[in-house]
């Protein structure tokens, strides 16, 4: 534990931190040196974009730290996109928070907006063309966000959350720490999948499933992941799956980086990643069912509502949805489906036919927000499907629900039927 | 140092963030997310977490590190902002995501909630239902513990 305060700030973080460029810089440099010294970092570093998840509303010091910035004058000098909010300003129906929420989660969108970020409104700001270059410093929330850009672009961020972000938008600088050091970025632990059935693993549901795997024996640390089929050229990987990957290791550890080895941009080998005194461990078919057994709290086959779309749903997942929807049965009407996704995402799904299609089998498309951070499902929904590990990890505490994990294809057969349908012969 | 029989002892950590707080210990078995973890009066929910149904308000918390959700800041800027916020968190990993809530709540509010970073061993020491005094200065300068310990 490095005792010493090592910060050294230059001549111009000074001045910021000195208030000599106003007060809403001089108190987000007092927020990222705070951090900074707690960190132990010897310098800051200057960033190229940031990623804001302060716009949801958790109570009223997020509103009032945000007014606050924006009543001093600030405004983001970096690219900011924005994380979901808690309202769906396109279709305002659907939310049914209290006034408060409604009424404050407003102000809280608006004020992030007065201070100059892109109103996005998605979890998946990678999937809606915020893409950093490999290499790059960015600053960014929301942790599937932060597993995504640092795992699957190659990008550096550490963790950042509400309000530290925003600071960093403002300040264009971060404490030169955590991920943002080449020597932190290597594998502690090396999970080897060499062992796993390849069908299973071609069953999108594996991944959240090695999510929660990686979660549960990483904690914190960086990964290596080998023996895993396929890389992203011939579909064997796909961003989808290592988005659903890294959302549940973000969920159920702290994951903020992990490597495929052969896949992602820092490993083409395991040589390249492997940290020192790294240890391995050989995953069987029985881990990864146990952790796919995690994410289900209930063994019921009844079924009210079905949640796509935590990360927000990308181009790619709206595809295949309306792929399993043509020509079928739309959706049983005691079953309520919501897909939430990005604006972005939205209008292109729209352009190819993609949401009609959800809409015409019954299904609701949220945007801006997501099924589980608002209220959204209807009073007396006791259990819900997902595809999602992420969903599944937190919609029983956030909610007071039961959660069953499936892929997309029993979504939608489950969906139909009325109650859940899964195909158990891969994990039998 | 190290105490003997039943004399609280004091240990040595490195200040994360500033204050002085009394409290009594609530030893986390795992970590915690706080979004997602605790609700609006600080009681655990998180259906996963052995201590489920444990409220942290008012604890001299300690735990290993935080987990999960970036918007665990915000829990805790909230839960010191309507006073229900542990009072000290004693950490073996430094969380930023802890440390910017505390940051931002005394800018706000001008509150000062301590958190400290202690050695695993240390961490390991403190149980549930010691009495601990904290002290906790500006990063990264020498905080203190006093407690009973085993």
């Amino acid at each position: 534990m490095p005792g010493d305060d090592a910060l050294v700030l230059t001549a111009e973080e000074e001045s910021m931190l000195a208030g000599e460029q106003g007060p809403a810089i001089a108190m987000c440099m007092r927020l990222i040196v705070g951090m900074a010294r707690a960190n132990g970092a010897e310098r800051l570093v200057p960033i190229e974009s940031a990623h804001a998840d302060g716009c949801l509303y958790h109570g009223v010091a997020g509103l009032e730290f945000t007014q606050r910035l924006v009543s001093l004058g600030a405004r983001v000098r970096v690219r900011t996109t924005l994380n979901v909010g808690s309202l769906d300003l396109l279709h305002p129906g659907l939310v049914r928070a209290d006034a408060e929420v409604a009424e404050n989660g407003r102000r809280l969108m608006d004020a992030h907006v007065a201070l100059g970020c892109e109103p996005i409104w998605s979890c998946a700001p990678y999937q809606s063309g915020h893409r950093p270059a490999a290499g790059s410093h960015v600053a960014w929330a929301e942790s599937n966000a932060i597993a995504f850009v640092n795992s699957v672009l190659g990008a550096r961020t550490d963790r950042y959350g509400d309000f530290i972000d925003i600071a960093a938008g403002v300040a264009g600088r971060v404490p030169y720490s955590g991920l943002h050091l080449r020597r932190n970025r290597t594998a502690a632990l090396v999970l080897d999948f060499s062992k796993v059935p390849a069908a299973l693993l071609d069953d999108d549901v594996a991944w959240p499933a090695i999510g929660a795997l990686l979660g549960e024996l990483a904690g914190t640390r960086v990964a290596a992941l080998t023996g895993l089929p396929g890389d992203l050229t011939d579909g064997g990987v796909t961003e989808d799956r290592l988005k659903a990957l890294g959302a549940t290791a973000a969920s159920a550890g702290g994951v903020a980086l992990f490597h495929v080895v052969g896949v992602t941009p820092e490993a083409p080998t395991l040589d390249r990643v492997l940290g020192p005194g790294a240890t391995t461990v050989l995953v069987t078919a029985h881990d990864l069912r146990r952790a796919r057994d995690r994410l289900s709290s209930t063994a019921t086959t009844s079924l009210d509502a079905v949640s796509l779309g935590t990360p927000h749903f990308s181009l790619s997942e709206f595809a295949a949805l309306a792929g399993e929807l043509r020509n079928g049965p739309s959706f049983a009407s005691s079953v309520d489906v919501f897909v939430s996704t990005s604006r972005a995402v939205l209008a292109e799904a729209e352009a190819r036919g993609y949401a009609d299609a959800v809409r015409d089998a019954g299904g609701r498309i949220l945007t801006d927000t997501c099924t589980y951070v608002t209220p959204v499902l209807r009073d007396g929904v006791r259990t819900v499907m997902t595809n999602s590990g992420k969903w599944a990890w937190y919609a029983p505490a956030n909610l007071g629900i039961d959660t069953v994990l499936g892929n997309l294809a029993e979504c939608v057969a489950s969906a139909r039927a009325g109650r859940v349908v899964r195909d158990e012969r891969l994990w039998g | 140092m190290s105490g003997s029989g039943d004399d609280p002892v004091m240990l040595a950590g490195r200040s994360l963030h500033p204050g002085a707080a009394d409290g009594v210990v609530l030893a986390l078995d795992e970590p915690l997310s706080f979004w997602g973890g605790l609700d609006a009066r600080g009681l655990i929910v998180d259906a996963h977490h052995p201590q489920r149904g444990v409220t942290v308000a008012g604890q001299v918390l300690a735990m290993q590190a935080g987990r999960g959700s970036s918007s665990s800041t915000a829990v805790l800027a909230e839960l010191i902002r309507s006073g229900h916020a542990p009072a000290a968190l004693l950490l073996a990993e430094c969380d930023a995501i802890l440390v910017i809530g505390a940051l931002v709540a005394a800018e706000i509010y001008g509150t000062s909630l301590p958190i400290v970073q202690l050695t695993d061993d240390d961490l390991a020491r403190l149980h549930t239902g010691a009495q601990a005094a904290v002290l906790a200065h500006t990063a990264p300068r020498p905080a203190t513990v006093i407690a009973k310990t085993r």
